[in-house]
């Protein structure tokens, strides 16, 4: 908040923070498009009447994509579970046929080694191979018209973005830039990505060092950052809440712990984060803290940036407002003292691997500058 | 007219002849020895020893998957740090994909094509022994990497740039990259060696609608990695050289492209697949009718769609990139290629569904390795179904979804089949059969291990777990799925380690198989168990799909297949070379005597690779001079190979 304090999470985020959910299906406040028809909104609910148990256990797993919280994961709902139906359906008939093949007439059991054993003359059974392929080119047919539709409807969304956001894949963690055509308007984050609810937002990926994938299943599938080119995705949630993203090409040593969230926010709390994220943080106000933004200066600026401070590095993620993010270490660890603590004592320990060298700092040195980052809010 | 030895015709024997028999294996036989050892062109050893080497890597690449089960099978473990567990996947998959599944393959059909074909031995015995040693060299290399603790690390597709020199600073990928390209020398070779045998090397009679489906399997596939692998061998170049003399094809810092490696890699790697699972789904397709006791429905059809996979196999290679950013227009055609895809590919499953149906099956275990490959052989295809369609893949790829599909394709495709063909071939092989009581134990531990093992990957993949990761946050689903998946590939382990001591028992005292222990139809159980050097005493004439079957089947040519009458050629190694389609016999093939020439070719081409790891420039050219002299003595015209000019016998 400008006034420093910190934001009242249960306000801002109607899901408890700490426990990360998304939406359930058929859970609702409102949409961006409002092309939805009669028949869709049957077959949601035919859908949700046999299948909502199994919906809700998914919904259950932070990063599950078989539940869809945007307008573009929605789009591709369908045809996931299209396709996941069809498939099972194909297993259990090929399985019941083939324990009939195997069980309809009494077999043999193994026979003593070189005897003759009777031999079918038939010729026919051609008929399995034309019904299974006719039928199988069917179905596959229908797929890949299916999929196109899909595709062309997800290419872009019904809206053009208001909002577009800059993704650097780094090993291993994400900057996020804000654009604006007006240059005092750009800002820098990591890790957490904020956007409004209810409208798309385009997403510019750029891979830093190598290729890394952005990935927020909740609200659509991933689309790689690779060095050497800008790709560009798009995303929307329908509602306020957190969605967990993940790094999804393997990137190196830590590309296990390259996660991610998405805080889709009501367009006034994110103007009013937006705000206040193009302020400096206020500066320290005692002594305590002026001697914790010079070791912050010392120890951390020539990696870590702090807007408004002398501390510019661009090596590792912006913290600016440090405070106001959920998790440190790219979703690895919660945001609180004593994590904090560990992760600055001993990133290696943390992430081995991490491109983040253990500071030579003494107890005192840490402390201070700790007590520094928690004015960053 | 004048005409050589080798046009001579050769005599005919309508009977048994013992003193022939004895001439014949005189003339064909390995030395005894460490010198017969490294001399041998015999495809049988050398089927053989690629079956014993690949699952020498099966086991070790097994091994590598057990440590890393541990490692995850509940969140936040530290048994292993995230450098062992990178180095640990992408050595199990390379080992898995290049160093059991295709030379396993290959073992087999070295084995059995010669014997399926009523041949004497491959069309190119010396350089069918090159294929083998050059495969053991560069395994060799590859592992030696790993156990020096600078394996490769970057998965086995080694994407750029994390395996460019800036990410990847140690000599680990430049030993991957090297011994790949050790390595497709040996598949490129053997992949030649295949098609030449198809074209000139069948019995006479045996036209291309009467091989057995094993043959149009590896064919298809030695074709095709004929064109595949010079694309990969050539990724691996080029980033050799980013990586040693300064070149910037994959740097994007200077004008490279990360996404040109993506598609050279794939454009091998689609193909390959297929090519580890085709020649597979033929020893299916040759298996099952014996043991259902009726020929295969729809040979032609099958034939055809074997063929027809491979072709579309090489349309697809873009959908291992659909996350990369390409357009809509490509990632249309590509889905839709992939989702066609399955027509042809699926044609054998309902193939193998009727022959089953409209046949008795008897119950050995063979019978149940091959037809448990059509349940797992659905079960992997449909996920790979539901990956085709863009928008799903989308969110599948790079998840443990994708770990599910591979590994049911893999397993249920190539290795549940190579079981099953060793319980089917191994009487022919050792002449001892198999114990089928273990074999039971064998088969339900590794199926149903397999499943629960692998069963819940598809869980976790749609539950968003990614893939490659050395471990996972607890509360994020996916705890217990993962121990149950540990626990499942462990008891997939011990099925595998039935397997082997059934093999090692069997081996040592199996009961006697005779020559025919299954009344099999095709020729190589037309001779005996193990076979005679020479494979058969005369050349057999072919006249129907099924030799041995067509006083019951009623559907041969003409008087019928002979086995006991036939061409004799002896004098010397001899074979008989026949038309392509139609194998009409047409000239004598003289065969080459066991030779050093290839174990020292696949030394010396050994030794250039490591002096280019080691950046021994001296070493690598000594190695470029020894081969060099060893081609020229392996090539240096022989008269008894009919290289000379040879004086003209009485026409």
């Amino acid at each position: 908040m400008p006034d420093g304090s910190k934001l009242p999470v249960a306000h801002y985020f109607p899901i408890a923070a700490g426990s990360p959910q998304v939406l359930q299906v058929g859970e609702r406040v409102k949409r961006s498009s409002q092309n939805r028809s009669g028949l869709k909104v049957l077959l949601r609910a035919l859908l949700c009447l046999f299948l909502c148990p199994i919906p809700r256990a998914f919904a259950a797993a932070p990063l599950n994509y078989m539940t869809g919280a945007g307008d573009k994961a929605d789009a591709v709902l369908p045809l996931t579970w299209g396709v996941t139906i069809i498939s099972i359906a194909v297993i259990v008939i090929i399985s019941l046929l083939l324990a009939g093949a195997i069980w309809r007439r009494p077999g043999m059991a193994p026979q003593p080694a070189g005897s003759k054993i009777a031999i079918d003359e038939r010729t026919d059974g051609l008929r399995w191979i034309w019904i299974g392929v006719g039928l199988s080119s069917l179905v596959l047919l229908f797929t890949v018209v299916w999929t196109m539709v899909v595709l062309a409807k997800v290419s872009s969304p019904s809206t053009k973005p208001a909002l577009t956001v800059e993704i650097t894949g780094h090993q291993w963690w994400w900057q996020v830039r804000y654009l604006n055509n007006d240059p005092s308007q750009v800002f820098s984050t990591a890790n957490e990505i904020h956007i409004p609810a209810g409208q798309p937002v385009l997403f510019k990926l750029i891979g830093a060092d190598v290729i890394h994938s952005f990935w927020i299943p909740a609200l659509g599938g991933k689309t790689d950052a690779i060095p050497g080119q800008t790709n560009e995705t798009w995303l929307e949630a329908h509602t306020p809440g957190i969605y967990h993203g993940q790094c999804t090409e393997y990137c190196g040593l830590q590309h296990a712990k390259m996660g991610m969230l998405l805080v889709a926010q009501s367009p006034q709390d994110f103007a009013a984060w937006r705000a206040h994220q193009l302020q400096s943080p206020a500066r320290p106000s005692n002594g305590g803290q002026w001697a914790g933004l010079a070791n912050f200066t010392t120890h951390c600026g020539s990696c870590h940036a702090v807007r408004g401070t002398d501390a510019a590095g661009s090596l590792g993620p912006d913290l600016s407002h440090l405070m106001q993010r959920q998790t440190i270490a790219a979703g690895s660890l919660p945001n609180d003292p004593q994590d904090l603590d560990r992760w600055i004592a001993d990133p290696q320990g943390v992430k081995p691997g991490a491109l983040m060298p253990k500071p030579e700092l003494s107890a005192d040195e840490r402390a201070s500058i700790i007590s520094y980052l928690k004015t960053l809010n | 007219m004048t005409i050589t030895d080798y046009e001579r015709v050769p005599t005919v024997s309508t009977e048994q002849n013992a003193a022939l028999a004895q001439k014949l294996k005189r003339l064909w036989e390995t030395e005894p020895g460490i010198a017969g050892f490294f001399s041998t062109v015999d495809h049988k050893e050398i089927g053989i020893r690629y079956i014993i080497t690949a699952f020498a890597f099966l086991i070790a690449g097994g091994l590598e998957a057990a440590l890393m089960r541990w490692q995850l099978a509940w969140p936040g473990r530290h048994a292993l740090t995230p450098e062992q567990y990178d180095q640990l996947f992408t050595t199990h998959g390379m080992t898995m994909i290049f160093l059991y599944a295709g030379p396993v393959l290959s073992g087999f059909s070295n084995y059995l094509w010669p014997l399926l074909l009523g041949a004497r031995d491959m069309a190119l015995p010396r350089l069918n022994a090159l294929s083998y040693w050059i495969y053991l060299c560069a395994g060799i290399f590859l592992y030696a990497a790993f156990a020096f603790g600078f394996g490769p690390n970057d998965g086995w597709f080694n994407y750029v740039p994390l395996a460019a020199r800036a990410y990847n600073a140690g000599p680990n990928i430049d030993f991957y990259a090297l011994g790949m390209i050790l390595l497709g020398i040996s598949t490129t070779v053997g992949s030649i060696n295949f098609v030449v045998t198809f074209l000139r090397m069948r019995a006479p009679g045996m036209s291309i609608n009467r091989v057995p489906i094993l043959i149009w399997g590896t064919l298809t596939a030695s074709a095709a990695n004929i064109f595949a692998i010079p694309a990969v061998s050539l990724a691996f170049f080029l980033l050799w050289m980013d990586r040693n003399v300064g070149t910037h094809f994959f740097d994007v810092t200077t004008g490279g492209s990360a996404m040109l490696w993506q598609h050279l890699f794939w454009m091998f790697g689609h193909p390959w697949v297929y090519a580890i699972v085709l020649p597979a789904m033929g020893m299916v397709s040759d298996g099952l009718p014996v043991f259902v006791r009726r020929p295969l429905v729809g040979y032609t059809v099958v034939a055809l769609a074997t063929v027809a996979t491979m072709v579309l196999g090489f349309g697809v290679w873009v959908h291992h990139m659909f996350a990369t950013g390409l357009p809509n227009v490509s990632l249309s055609f590509f889905s839709a290629a992939s989702l066609i895809i399955a027509v042809p590919s699926s044609v054998g499953v309902f193939a193998w569904i009727a022959t089953i149906w409209t046949g008795r099956p008897v119950f050995t275990t063979a019978f149940m390795f091959f037809a448990s490959v059509i349940v797992l052989f659905v079960i992997g295809g449909v996920s790979g179904f539901m990956t085709g369609s863009v928008p799903v893949d989308w969110q599948l790829t790079d998840t443990y979804f994708i770990v599910a599909h591979i590994h049911y394709v893999l397993i249920g495709i190539n290795v549940f089949p190579v079981v099953g063909a060793t319980y089917f071939w191994f009487p022919k092989f050792t002449g001892r059969l198999m114990d089928e009581r273990l074999g039971r134990w064998n088969f339900w531990t590794m199926f149903i291990g397999f499943n629960i093992g692998f069963f819940p990957m598809h869980i976790s993949g749609l539950l968003g777990m990614p893939r490659r990761v050395y471990t996972y946050a607890d509360g994020m689903g996916w705890d217990w799925i993962n121990l149950i998946t540990t626990i499942g590939s462990y008891i997939f382990a011990i099925g595998v380690l039935l397997f082997l001591i059934n093999v090692w028992k069997s081996y040592r005292k199996g009961p006697l198989a005779g020559d025919n222990p299954w009344d099999a139809p095709s020729l190589e159980w037309a001779t005996t168990s193990p076979p005679p050097p020479y494979n058969f005493v005369v050349i057999p004439t072919v006249a129907s799909r099924h030799p041995l079957w067509e006083d019951r089947l009623q559907q041969h040519e003409g008087e019928g297949s002979h086995v006991d009458a036939g061409l004799v050629l002896d004098h010397g190694r001899e074979a008989i070379g026949t038309s392509s389609l139609d194998a009409t016999p047409d000239i004598i093939l003289r065969m080459p005597r066991d030779s050093y020439a290839p174990v020292i070719l696949a030394l010396t081409a050994t030794t250039i690779f490591v002096g280019l790891a080691f950046h021994l420039w001296w070493l690598a050219g000594l190695g470029v001079l020894a081969t060099g002299a060893d081609i020229i003595g392996w090539l240096w015209p022989e008269r008894a190979l009919g290289e000379t000019r040879e004086p003209a016998i009485n026409g």
